[in-house]
């Protein structure tokens, strides 16, 4: 397939991973839009590598993948200390700041 | 798969272009069913499976595409690491946290489709007009294999932003760390605390576990007292809401049951002084 082909499912993926954090409430589901997103990105990157004949898309998502990594922790740490204080995941739930 | 990973060493473009078009079909609706299938499920869980199913087809399109190191690490990192430990955070909060379907915003679903439609209309517009050439012929930059050609620019062209990640995941452990640290607010309860506090709740035997005197051993269960009551502290909350969901009443079963026991009972004393009887 052409990399064109590969671009347009990365652009499907990625907007189904907008959608989903737009439409979901749990925090957790959110995040996993959030990879989702990522890794559309990623694919993306390296069917530009594939297009372009060299190593460099792959490298960016590899980097991709490395700051995804660290987010997942930092995030899900932040996470598990907001379900600490408010009992629940739901982002609704926490709307202090409003106030 | 053996011909997909060999084609695609030190290759950009792939296999067989037949081999090729038929497996990206069949990678790009498992991966976009399983996308829409994700967002619209209730539990996190099974949001979680569904993201495996994408990420495990995306490393094989990877594989496809000439990017072998990257397959191997989409599976060993995201599907491996990521996830679990996705779920491990979604067993530590409860798995019962199911999204909740009232909307707080009036018609947010209704908006997020349209504005989703919207931008996957631009992007798609967009892509479409730019020039996305065919497969280049892989230059001398991976000539030597995939995995060398990715460690030299990893290791000459892009070492300072290499050397920037590796504070990035410092900084991430760390930061982890410090969220999850919990500081204690009371010191740490004696085992004299422990033995006064349960001599003056009235009840210093542990919890009846279920199934005790009971006539199932199922967990969903509720012991039975010596008086012959049940009690429901002996089920997890868990449990008799799962109950509730699917519409079961072990109370009830139990009642029956004792019923038919006692049911049981009576005839058999019935018919042994019907057998007194005949014997006379």
């Amino acid at each position: 397939m052409s990399p064109a082909a590969y671009v347009f499912l990365a652009v499907i993926l990625f907007v189904i991973g907008g959608v989903g954090v737009l439409i979901r409430r749990n925090a957790i589901v959110i995040f996993m839009c959030i990879e989702l997103m990522l890794n559309a990105c990623n694919l993306a990157f390296v069917a530009f590598a594939r297009m372009h004949g060299n190593l460099d898309g792959q490298v960016v998502a590899f980097f991709v993948m490395v700051v995804a990594a660290a987010e997942v922790v930092v995030g899900l740490a932040i996470l598990m200390a907001i379900y600490r204080a408010r009992r629940s995941a739901s982002v609704d739930d926490a709307n202090l700041l409003k106030y | 798969m053996i011909n997909v990973l060999a084609a695609a060493h030190g290759a950009g473009t792939n296999l067989d272009p037949i081999y090729g078009r038929v497996a990206f079909w069949i990678l790009a609706v498992l991966a976009v069913g399983a996308a829409i299938t994700m967002i619209c499920v209730k539990q996190a869980v099974h949001c979680a499976l569904m993201l495996a199913i994408v990420m495990l087809s995306l490393a094989l399109m990877y594989a496809m595409q000439g990017a072998p190191f990257l397959a191997a690490v989409q599976i060993i990192v995201y599907t491996g690491a990521v996830l679990m430990l996705f779920l491990f955070v979604m067993m530590l909060i409860g798995v019962s946290s199911a999204d909740s379907l009232v909307e707080t915003i009036r018609g947010q679903r209704v908006w997020a489709g349209i504005g989703g439609a919207a931008f996957l209309v631009l992007l798609v517009v967009g892509v479409g007009h730019a020039a996305i050439g065919t497969a280049h012929v892989p230059t001398a930059a991976n000539s030597t294999g995939n995995l060398t050609g990715l460690a030299t620019l990893i290791f000459t062209t892009y070492v300072f932003p290499f050397e920037a990640t590796s504070a990035l995941l410092i900084t991430a452990a760390l930061g982890a760390m410090v969220l999850a640290h919990r500081e204690r607010t009371a010191p740490k309860p004696t085992q004299r605390d422990i033995a006064r506090r349960k001599v003056s709740s009235g009840q210093v035997a542990p919890e009846p576990p279920p199934g005790v005197y009971a006539l199932h051993n199922a967990v969903d269960m509720p012991a039975m007292l010596p008086d012959g009551s049940t009690t429901d502290r002996s089920v997890s909350r868990a449990v008799s809401q799962r109950d509730m969901d699917l519409g079961r009443d072990p109370q009830r079963s139990v009642a029956s049951d004792l019923a038919a026991e006692e049911r049981i009972d009576a005839e058999r004393q019935i018919e042994a002084a019907a057998r007194g009887r005949d014997e006379q």
